[in-house]
Formats: C-alpha cells, structure tokens, sequence
C-alpha cells in the first residue's frame, strides 16, 4: 500500500477528517476540518468519501514524499504548490508519482490548504475519527519531519486524473459547497443572534455587526479571536458554564469576542451573544490574523 | 439561506419556547438551549432528551442549569423539548433531589500539595479537610474542560475555596481538587487552577474503551483515603 514520508512538516499541519460528534457529554470536542466544505471538495476530487482524512495545512505547507503513485487535490487557501518542481493546478485532481516530492509554499489568502490522497490517510482513529484535536490533544500528533503516513485504498477507477472525472454537478450531488476563497480578503460572516444576546447591552449586537473586527494572530483551531468595539454586557453577572456549538461568538469580560471554530472546549462560562450561520463555517476557519471581518446580522426563517 | 417567514420583527434574543428553568434558545441553526433549574432535572432532561429525540440529535450536553441539543440535520422541536423539560422538572421534583445515579468510589491518597493551604484557608485542620472531603457523597453535575473532567458538586460548604490566583502550568493526571463548589479529577496532565488535594491512581478517561468517560453526568461519587 501507497505511503507518504513527510520531508517538512510545515507550521502545523494536522490529519482532520469530519471530526467526532456525539461525545461532547463527556468533554470531547467535535474537531475534524477547521474549513469543512474545503475537506469535502478535495475528498470528492480524489474519489473519497466526503470525511475521509486528509491534511490540513496553517499557513506554510510541508514537502511530502510518496513512495508510490497517488491522486491528490488541493484546495481551501490557495497556496503554490509543485511536484518535483512541477507546478500543481489548485482546486484540481493531480496525479503524483511514485518517488515524487510533494512541496506546499505559504498560502497567499486565508490560513488553511487541504491536501486530500485518493484513499485517504490511514491512522488509527480515536472515538471513530482520525482528527487532530489541538485542544485535547486527542487523535494523531501534528506532522513531524520522518513521519510515515498510511494510505488507505483509492476508489476504483480514481488513481488518475479523469478517471472518476468529477463535475461541478457531481460535487452539487455530494453536497460539497466549496468555501469561496475570493472572500478570504473580505470576510463578511453571516450571524443569528443568542442564545445569550439579552445578556448584552441593546448596543452590543450593533457594535458587533456596524465596526470590522480584526483578527487576532493568537487565533487557531480552538478560535478566532477578534479586536475591535467592546460589547457591552447588561449583566456582569456570571453565567454558569453551558454547552457551546462550532461558530459560537463567546464574549469574555474583556469584551473581545472568540468565535468558536473546530476545536473549541464543549462548554464554557462566558455568553454567545450570536452563532455564525454553517455555511459560513468554512470562511469563519480562513479567517487571517490581520484581516478585517465583518458580521451581518440575518433574521432567523 | 432560506427566505424568512413568521414574524418580522428582529429575534435578537427572542426564545423559541419556554421551560420550566426559563427559556428555550436557539444557538445558531440547529440548536437549542433548555434553561432548566436543579441538577436532578438537567439529568433527567438529558436521559429524557436521548430516549424520545436521541435518533435526531447529534449532542445532548448537559451544563450547570441548561441541556445543549443539537440537532444532526435540523433545528429540534422547541415545543417537544420545553414539553420534555416540563416533565423533568416534574419528575426531579418528585424524586425530593434525591440523586440515585451509579455510584463510583475512587480511592484517594490525600498527598495533594495544597492541603495546607486548604487548611489554612478554611481553618480547618489537615485532617479535617480530608475527613470532610472523603465524608461527601457527589453528584456529577456536567463535564467539561477536559475529556472526562466531571464537575462534581455536593461536597462540604466549609471545603468551597477560591482557585488558585496563579494556575499551575501542569497538574498531573489523576490530581483530585477543588476549587468553589466543585471538587474534580483531572483526568490528564492539564494546566489547572484548582487546589489540589490528592492523587488516584483510577483512569478517569480512556477512548479505547467502551465507556471512554468513568464519571458521566448523574453519576454519584464517593472518595475514600487510601492510607
């Protein structure tokens, strides 16, 4: 069976998959793919299952040696990207050859590129999944140099390119709705308000949503932490600790606001003013330490 | 995005039904918040939230006085789940608080680098603390923190100490502490704040296993010294 050799590990590039629901009744994050439908577009181009695992990258990518010939596709940040110094189309099947060095550049927008192998990546999973959880510190360890990765069995007639050609309709079918990396510059994130908007100042959902907030270079996995105007809490009082959901806009008393992504802790003592809508998710895990994001406030149906 | 019908007016904070505890409120597009008041009726909740929704919920999370359900395509019934917590509400009152969950006993060596200051703090001998913190019987109210961290409450008032005010960069696994109202197991080498007062040598946490939590929100717990 075909397996990959990491030659550089990159920044911090982790195995992710659709993560564990289901345990968070015992303090299990979800985890899985900061940018789902990202992971969902390079599992479908390379003939896998929507969460099968594949690698996440932050930032700067590895350099991955496959001892064996694979199909692979990039996609979420776009970020440059050759095979022995063959330059790699984004957003595409790519067939890599046996001895072939896979070589990832810094991604020019957003924070994450996923590298998805026909076959999928083949570690042991953890409470049915094979994501890194960063919070934890459950599932696989983020890629180190001479780490040896499994690869599972390609889907018939999907180890070349063309062979299960895949059309934008095949991709609507599967559901897969890729992340628009056009916005990465821009984002603009959908919100619903609450559960715990009464607890803020009438002001606070206004502030939230008329000022750009800047992303904080303290941001990851577990959250994106945001600058901007305060938001005012009516009440001071604290709040016993209650469930949390991914998008989660958690406002601590420092009044900067953490917008909860894949990892974040299942229950927590400071009140969600307002939850990113889900198919905003995949933006919401791209946002770049540096950039301006915007909130809009949508009306629930 | 769907086009919104029902009412036009801005929901900003607006439940979706009412409980006993308070409100129904939505967290985002599939889920919902049940505020509901007493440890005894968030459990039953929760047990009663599995046996009649659980084929359609994705999380089922159990906090200090609320039940997360999350659905695992849809928003769930607000009606169903304020008609469920009504019926915990009911019954916990029933049950006089009583907690009648699985009983799980953790032998304690009572070594903990903060008795003294336990100690210290409540006026209490060392022994004291010990005889105190070992006489309780808990109720796992909720986990959190960490996988299988159970926030045990029920123990003697007079042991409620603030946490540290510089947390520890590391406690070590099986560390039992307190901290409020709370006493806690870590179940990995975390950092942590608590005060700590022991150490067990039982697995709080493992996800090979079946039952990957030991404690589980219900649960009552008994520590006793291991000499």
């Amino acid at each position: 069976m075909t397996s990959i050799e990491v030659v550089r590990p990159g920044a911090l590039t982790t195995i992710q998959d659709l993560g564990r629901p289901g345990f968070a009744h015992i303090a299990v994050p979800r985890s899985g793919a900061a940018d789902p439908p990202s992971l969902r577009l390079a599992n479908a181009l390379t003939g896998n299952e929507p969460g099968a695992a594949a690698l996440e990258i932050t930032l700067a990518g590895p350099a991955l040696r496959f001892d064996g010939a694979a199909l692979i596709a990039l996609t979420g940040a776009p970020a440059p990207a050759s095979i022995d110094g063959r330059p790699v189309a984004f957003g595409e099947p790519v067939a890599v050859g046996a001895g072939e060095v896979l070589d990832v550049g810094q991604a020019s927008a957003g924070v994450r590129t996923y590298i998805a192998v026909g076959g999928g990546i083949d570690v042991e999973p953890v409470l049915a999944s094979r994501a890194t959880d960063t919070l934890t510190g459950l599932g696989p360890a983020p890629l180190r140099r001479g780490d040896v990765l499994a690869l599972g069995r390609p889907a018939d007639g999907a180890d070349r390119p063309g062979g299960g050609a895949v059309r934008d309709t095949d991709l609507a079918a599967a559901g897969v709705r890729p992340t628009d990396s056009g916005a990465f510059a821009r984002p603009l994130l959908r919100i619903l308000a609450g559960p715990r908007a009464d607890l803020f100042a009438p002001s606070a959902l206004a502030a939230l949503t008329l000022e750009p907030f800047a992303v904080s270079p303290t941001s990851n996995r577990v959250g994106v932490r945001l600058t901007g105007p305060r938001l005012e809490r009516r009440d001071t009082g604290e709040l016993p600790s209650e469930g949390l959901v991914h998008g989660a806009i958690q406002v601590p008393t420092s009044g900067e606001p953490i917008l909860m992504l894949a990892d974040h802790p299942t229950t927590g003592g400071y009140p969600v003013i307002a939850v990113v809508v889900e198919s905003d998710h995949g933006l919401a895990g791209q946002l770049r330490p540096g950039t301006a994001v915007r909130f809009a406030l949508v009306q629930r149906w | 995005m769907r086009p919104h019908r029902g009412s036009p007016h801005s929901d900003a904070g607006r439940p979706a039904g009412r409980s006993p505890g308070g409100a129904v409120r939505p967290c985002g597009e599939r889920a919902l918040l049940v505020e509901i008041d007493g440890h005894g009726a968030v459990h039953r909740l929760a047990a009663l939230t599995r046996e009649h929704l659980g084929a359609c919920a994705e999380e089922i999370v159990p906090g200090h006085r609320t039940v997360l359900v999350v659905g695992r395509e849809q928003m769930p019934d607000a009606g169903r789940l304020g008609a469920l917590a009504e019926r915990a509400a009911a019954e916990a009152g029933a049950a006089d608080g009583e907690p009648t969950g699985a009983l799980v006993e953790i032998e304690v060596r009572y070594d903990g680098a903060d008795i003294g200051e336990v100690a210290s703090l409540t006026g209490l001998s060392a022994e004291e603390v010990v005889r105190r913190h070992s006489a309780a019987t808990y109720l796992v109210a909720f986990l959190g923190f960490a996988p299988g961290f159970a926030y045990l409450v029920g123990g003697d008032p007079l042991l409620a100490v603030p946490r540290r005010e510089e947390p520890r960069s590391r406690v070590p696994a099986g560390s039992v502490a307190i901290a409020g109202p709370y006493s806690a197991v870590y179940p990995t080498a975390s950092p942590g704040g608590w005060r700590l007062l022991g150490t067990t040598d039982r697995v709080l946490f493992n996800p090979a296993s079946g039952r990957p939590a030991l404690l589980t929100a219900g649960a009552r717990v008994r520590f006793t010294e291991l000499r």
